[in-house]
């Protein structure tokens, strides 16, 4: 056994910024904790029968239903006067959460219930094979928003999750990323200090999806912080509380790591709409940090 | 005690004895009354459980499906459309081993929508791995909710179990009730205590994928356990009686079928209409009978061959249609008799009553009539053949 409470051994593929994640977040959980958890791959790759990755417990049920399943959880634990002693997470996937789990996270949100609900966002669907979901980006090439000669890629921008789980009133809103281990666990251990509802989303790079070496995740998941693209944020009681400022790299530099957006390179045109969508979140969060107070990197 | 109760009333007072931690339930007509007094039976500290209103049916089954895994009892009830937008969770459930009750209040599915009753809904999920029983009038109504926790709960069977009452006929039909007292109830059926639940001090993974090493096997279980069940039925209705004076076979129910030449089977409210015409027939020397399907799951096959096995006629009514094949309860009486020896020379089937269409005494006269002549196959009575012309130029 190790000392985590996310065990090595599981079947993910190695670089995967999910595991890496997931490991984090329970670490910082602390083991009372309860986990339920969506179909996807971090199920499937970490509670093969008979062996399970997870040293809490755990519940998988379906794809759509975590955040249904952890309310269930959660009224239990009221029930029997447990609730203040034990944790209650629910975690699933980009899909799991903006697309098919999307009706039962807003009622759990709704609900008031006191459960952190944790979206791992790799941007597709990975276990199926990378089809796009509502949280893949702008103009990504994945199975399902293939590249070709009258297209791009995907053709939707990322379905603002974080400001949807917001937009229910919830105590406690924040993105992150596996890039920065510290301040993820920094919001786990902050939103479980909170009672009510919370929302994080991770993002988590998938080197077979984004098509990047795997030893690159770490580098990767901070590029799209850096660029802009993926802004770390976080609100309390509706209050932007913080964001991480950046130097605003031009987003060439995280889109030229990865296989999935190639066949933007070389074209300007292509990649300014991208720029576009990095040049709103920088201004609407005030991102950029002013040329005389820059830290180097 | 015996009172006058409203059917949705009886199925709620009889949860309330039954003392679930946690209730979650999405609305639907015609199962709204019974969620409607929890939710106020909660609101007025009368029933100590946490009532969690969901947004969808999906949610209901996942809600009460986390609370059974955190190991505290549970309930929820729908009818229809909100059964089959549950009927993903509902097989998981009975596959993850969760002891939960749920009332169906039986409803027609649409299209075209209606409100009414039949038992489409619960039919359908017959292949889920739930126990399902069909009650025919209110007492049976609370007296099999009793069981059911009692059947879901023991560590010999762990699996859910669905009591289905046919919408309006029963949900807001009103009889007079034998209420248990909640002693009796308490001795009878004991707090749950979870074989296998979420514990931080004892890690566990409830609901892994399981590779085809291992699959068959967890399937396999289930199908054993539904063989149990029908041991373990009788000795719990036993138990029953002995608790609160009413006794039941519970897998099938016989009216007059020992010396009968002509036999109808069916299973819920419509039992009651039968047995009426069964006595009005009897009174003329008629020699009929009524064999009532109680368990539906388990399918009590070698209870309905010893009932039928001497009968010359039998009909069987159907309140569900498998589109496209042969009515569900006939098929699986006409298979009960394969290949026997002994066996009934004609086992007729009848499409009855869907969507809230009245069967009326005359109707189930009829069948008996037809029961007369030669065999018939998913013969839809009181069609309305005026209703399907149809010009297209």
């Amino acid at each position: 056994m190790s000392n985590h409470l996310y065990a090595p051994g599981h079947t993910a593929c190695s670089g995967c910024g999910q595991a890496m994640a997931v490991r984090y977040v329970l670490d910082a959980a602390g083991k009372n904790t309860m986990v339920a958890n969506n179909t996807g791959c971090l199920e499937v790759f970490s509670t093969k029968y008979p062996e399970s990755a997870f040293e809490v417990p755990f519940v998988h049920s379906l794809f759509e239903n975590c955040a249904a399943v952890a309310s269930g959880v959660e009224a239990a634990l009221k029930y029997l006067g447990k609730k203040d002693s034990i944790n209650v997470i629910a975690e699933a996937g980009d899909g799991g959460t903006a697309d098919i789990g999307l009706q039962a996270l807003s009622g759990m949100l709704e609900r008031g219930h006191d459960i952190l609900y944790v979206c791992y966002d790799n941007e597709a669907y990975m276990n199926t094979g990378i089809q796009r979901s509502g949280l893949t980006p702008f103009k990504a090439n994945t199975t399902t928003s293939p590249k070709g000669a009258k297209s791009f890629g995907n053709l939707r921008y990322k379905k603002p999750m974080p400001e949807i789980a917001l937009a229910h009133g919830i105590p406690y809103m924040a993105t992150a990323t596996v890039g920065y281990p510290q301040d993820l666990q920094r919001k786990v251990k902050k939103a479980l200090s909170i009672k009510g509802p919370k929302y994080i989303q991770v993002h988590v790079p998938c080197p077979l999806g984004w098509q990047h070496p795997s030893n690159q995740t770490f580098d990767v998941a901070k590029l799209a912080v850096e660029t802009g693209l993926y802004p770390l944020v976080e609100f309390e009681n509706g209050k932007l509380i913080g964001v991480r400022k950046i130097k605003a790299l031009p987003v060439e530099e995280y889109l030229k790591v990865q296989g999935r957006f190639k066949h933007l390179l070389g074209n300007a045109e292509e990649i300014k709409l991208v720029q576009d969508v990095a040049n709103a979140s920088i201004a609407k969060y005030n991102l950029k940090i002013e040329a005389d107070t820059a830290q180097p990197a | 005690m015996k009172e006058f109760l409203e059917g949705s009333m009886a199925v709620a007072r009889t949860v309330q004895l039954c003392k679930p931690g946690v209730i979650s339930a999405y609305p639907i007509t015609p199962q709204t009354h019974i969620v409607e007094e929890l939710a106020q039976m909660v609101a007025d500290g009368h029933l100590n459980a946490e009532f969690v209103n969901v947004e969808s049916e999906h949610s209901a089954a996942s809600v009460v499906l986390g609370a059974l895994a955190a190991g505290v009892r549970a309930y929820t009830a729908t009818s229809s459309q909100g059964l089959l937008l549950m009927s993903e969770v509902i097989f998981n459930i009975a596959g993850m081993r969760l002891p939960l009750v749920l009332t169906d209040a039986n409803r027609a599915i649409s299209a075209p929508i209606n409100i009414w009753n039949d038992q489409q809904d619960t039919v359908s999920l017959r292949d889920a791995g739930w126990v399902q029983l069909y009650v025919e009038n209110l007492q049976e109504t609370v007296d099999f909710h009793i069981m059911a926790y009692k059947l879901a709960e023991d560590k010999n069977i762990m699996l859910p179990v669905m009591v289905c009452m046919d919408g309006f006929i029963l949900t807001h039909g009103i009889e007079s009730v034998d209420m248990p007292s909640q002693e009796q109830v308490d001795k009878f059926l004991p707090p749950y205590k979870a074989l296998y639940k979420l514990d931080v001090d004892n890690p566990m993974t409830l609901g892994p994928l399981a590779d085809p090493d291992y699959y068959t096997e967890a399937r396999y279980a289930i199908q054993e356990t539904q063989k149990k069940v029908l041991e373990v039925i009788p000795r719990l209705t036993a138990d029953f009686a002995r608790a609160f004076g009413r006794t039941y076979n519970g897998l099938i129910e016989e009216y007059h079928t020992k010396d009968a030449e002509r036999v109808i089977v069916a299973m819920g409210s419509v039992c009651g209409s039968i047995k009426d015409v069964v006595d009005e027939l009897r009174s003329k020397g008629k020699k009929v009978g009524l064999l009532k399907i109680v368990s539906y799951r388990p399918f009590p096959a070698q209870e309905i061959y010893d009932a039928l096995k001497n009968v010359s006629k039998v009909g069987v009514v159907d309140r569900a249609v498998s589109l496209g094949s042969f009515a569900p309860l006939a098929s699986e009486i006409k298979a009960t008799f394969f290949g026997k020896k002994k066996k009934p020379d004609t086992i007729s089937s009848f499409v009855v009553g869907l969507g809230g269409r009245d069967i009326t005494k005359d109707s189930i006269k009829e069948i008996f009539r037809m029961l007369t002549q030669k065999e018939k196959t998913g013969e839809f009575i009181d069609l309305k053949p005026e209703l399907l012309k149809e010009n297209y130029e």
